[in-house]
């Protein structure tokens, strides 16, 4: 009986190590030698001289001022962003106790540090996001061991922003595993549930469901009942983002090749698991780029949430500039929140194209 | 009940219609336990959906199909006893891709019959062995070759412990110098003893290892025959017309 060669084809793959290419950095690219270096001093300061702009925000800005009327003379005011920096990433919350959101949002960032590597995603790793959202919210409420309470009016700037994308994302995604298979399923029920759902929400602008949430929810409630209006916008954004993440989930699960679940069938692997353990995590891999850019139209959509009264960080860069104190810098306030805005959703889109790139791994020979 | 016990598939007055298309018209075959059969036959004349059928990834409206004794009807519980029992190999593979070799043969085992981490791992491991590309387990099978691919495929089925293997033209879409490899595979577990059912144009292959030899056309059985009669002898005119086309 005549076998293969082992190896056989395992050799054939060792070849020379390729060339290294080599990069240069942006710093030598500037700075390299004495004619590059005086040739970007030179096209800075014409840059800086010429775009007004590029004047406004530097040459003629006001960095520190001790008095907050003579701030403005002809340039920027960033000295009025370092004087209400705290209002606007933390908006009304009691002063003495904003440690609580700063608290709040350094947990945030830890677990998604640690959530970013695939690796580690799991039962574990959503159990403690459960558990962190839960003291997280404990600890901007408050009334717990000896925090005073704070109740969710008094919530804004930063912190409400991240919660409010965090949560409605969070919450949304699980919806919109459910819509999208939903709306895949051979039975009507499901299926007509999921259609009218995902159409009814996405035919809704997000403004006209946020004012059903917060205006038309609470009367259409039974008398005494009440729902905290922080609570109704997170669920008018959940609802929001569920729809577009369906219809985006949808389109993976339609990439998967059939014969995928059939051969995972074959195996006799129980249907659900197959959905879960086969499908589901190709027909993901396969949308991460609609998926990324859903994510950030859900992180700026929750601007929106100003139009119902819900102080996040646009509300606050807005109202910290209406103090009466200062030249009624709204420029610099609103640079300052696209800023952050901008840092979020750039590290968002970079996450993407980084685990892009760990999936693609996977195919080269 | 004993007459079907020592069968290992036995299927009678099998019909199957798409639609108002019949693609398979009155199939009567018996298997016995560690026969090997070759079907062969012109594409779209329902060879693939025969087998498709014996672990029901297609569903026959008529006729009695019986696996080990068990037979193939609505109960769930019947069908899984026979998905366990049988094994099945792609002409594509449908390896799962996100997943690495190892991961592949070891994860159906503890998704399906619960099987622990660690002796599901040792269990794909030694399969692995024995398709010999252990040293493959660590790599996702977008990394292997399309022979690697189909070889894993076969120990991932096997890792399931089946006693009969479906093999749906295993070799057509590998390029032709990995073609040996996978037959070589296939040669090795027919020796072993295993029960198999492949569909396949490996006339070679048909002739070295099958015990019977079947021929469809138009969803038929045309003819079954020993190897050295089939090739040597056919009674059928359109047996023998297939056979000269393919043969050149």
């Amino acid at each position: 009986m005549t076998v293969v060669q082992a190896n056989s084809f395992t050799t054939i793959s060792t070849t020379a190590a390729p060339p290294k290419r080599r990069r240069r950095s942006f710093v030598t690219l500037l700075f390299g030698d004495l004619t590059a270096s005086c040739l970007t001093v030179l096209t800075g300061f014409l840059l800086l001289s010429f775009v007004p702009a590029l004047n406004w925000a530097i040459i003629d800005a006001t960095w520190v001022t001790t008095d907050p009327s003579t701030c403005r003379q002809g340039g920027a005011c960033w000295a009025f962003i370092l004087a209400k920096f705290r209002f606007i990433i933390f908006g009304t919350y009691p002063p003495d106790e904003q440690w609580r959101p700063l608290l709040v949002m350094a947990l945030m960032l830890l677990m998604v540090l640690a959530s970013l590597s695939p690796r580690l995603w799991g039962m574990k790793l959503l159990c403690a996001w459960g558990a962190v959202i839960t003291a997280m919210l404990l600890l901007m409420w408050g009334g717990v061991m000896g925090l005073s309470p704070v109740p969710s009016s008094a919530w804004g700037g930063l912190p409400v922003t991240l919660l409010l994308a965090l949560l409605s994302l969070g919450l949304g995604f699980p919806f919109a595993v459910m819509l999208a298979l939903g709306r895949r399923s051979i039975l009507p029920v499901p299926r007509l549930l999921a259609i009218l759902t995902i159409e009814l929400v996405r035919g809704l602008p997000l403004v006209g469901l946020l004012f059903v949430a917060s205006i038309l929810l609470p009367l259409l409630l039974p008398a005494g009942w009440s729902i905290d209006k922080l609570a109704r916008t997170l669920a008018a954004l959940t609802v929001f983002a569920a729809a577009y993440l369906a219809e985006v989930i949808r389109g993976g699960l339609q990439g998967v090749s059939p014969g995928q679940a059939e051969a995972a069938k074959a195996l006799g692997i129980p249907s659900w698991k197959i959905i879960w353990h086969i499908v589901l995590p190709q027909a993901l891999q396969k949308v991460i780029p609609p998926l990324t850019n859903t994510t950030i139209v859900m992180v700026k959509n929750t601007s929106l949430v100003l139009i119902v009264g819900v102080f996040d960080m646009l509300s606050a860069g807005r109202v910290a500039a209406t103090d009466p104190q200062w030249p009624a810098p709204y420029v610099e306030s609103y640079i300052f929140v696209a800023g952050i805005y901008f840092l979020i959703c750039f590290g968002i889109s970079n996450y993407s194209r980084w685990l892009e790139s760990c999936v693609q791994a996977r195919s080269y020979r | 009940m004993n007459v079907d016990a020592e069968a290992a598939i036995r299927i009678s007055a099998l019909n199957k219609w798409y639609d108002t298309f019949q693609v398979l018209k009155n199939i009567d075959l018996d298997v016995a336990v560690s026969e090997r059969i070759v079907v062969c036959g012109p594409s779209g004349s329902g060879k693939s959906t025969l087998i498709r059928c014996i672990n029901r990834l297609e569903e026959h409206q008529e006729g009695r199909i019986l696996v080990n004794g068990t037979p193939l009807d609505d109960s769930v519980k019947n069908l899984d006893a026979i998905r366990r029992d049988v094994g099945m190999v792609f002409q594509h593979f449908n390896l799962f891709p996100h997943l690495t070799v190892k991961e592949n043969c070891a994860l159906p085992q503890i998704l399906s019959r619960g099987a622990q981490r660690r002796e599901a791992e040792e269990r794909a491991m030694s399969f692995l062995t024995k398709v010999r590309i252990p040293e493959q387990a660590e790599k996702y099978p977008g990394q292997l070759s399309g022979g690697q691919q189909q070889r894993v495929a076969i120990a991932r089925a096997l890792c399931m412990m089946p006693k009969i293997m479906l093999f749906d033209e295993p070799t057509s879409a590998l390029d032709p110098e990995m073609v040996k490899e996978v037959l070589d595979t296939m040669v090795a577990l027919a020796e072993d003893g295993m029960t198999m059912i492949v569909v396949t144009h490996e006339m070679g292959f048909a002739r070295k290892v099958a015990d019977r030899v079947v021929f469809m056309e138009s969803g038929e059985i045309v003819e079954i025959g020993k190897p050295d009669v089939f090739f040597d002898a056919p009674t059928q005119v359109r047996t023998q017309n297939f056979l000269r086309n393919i043969m050149h």
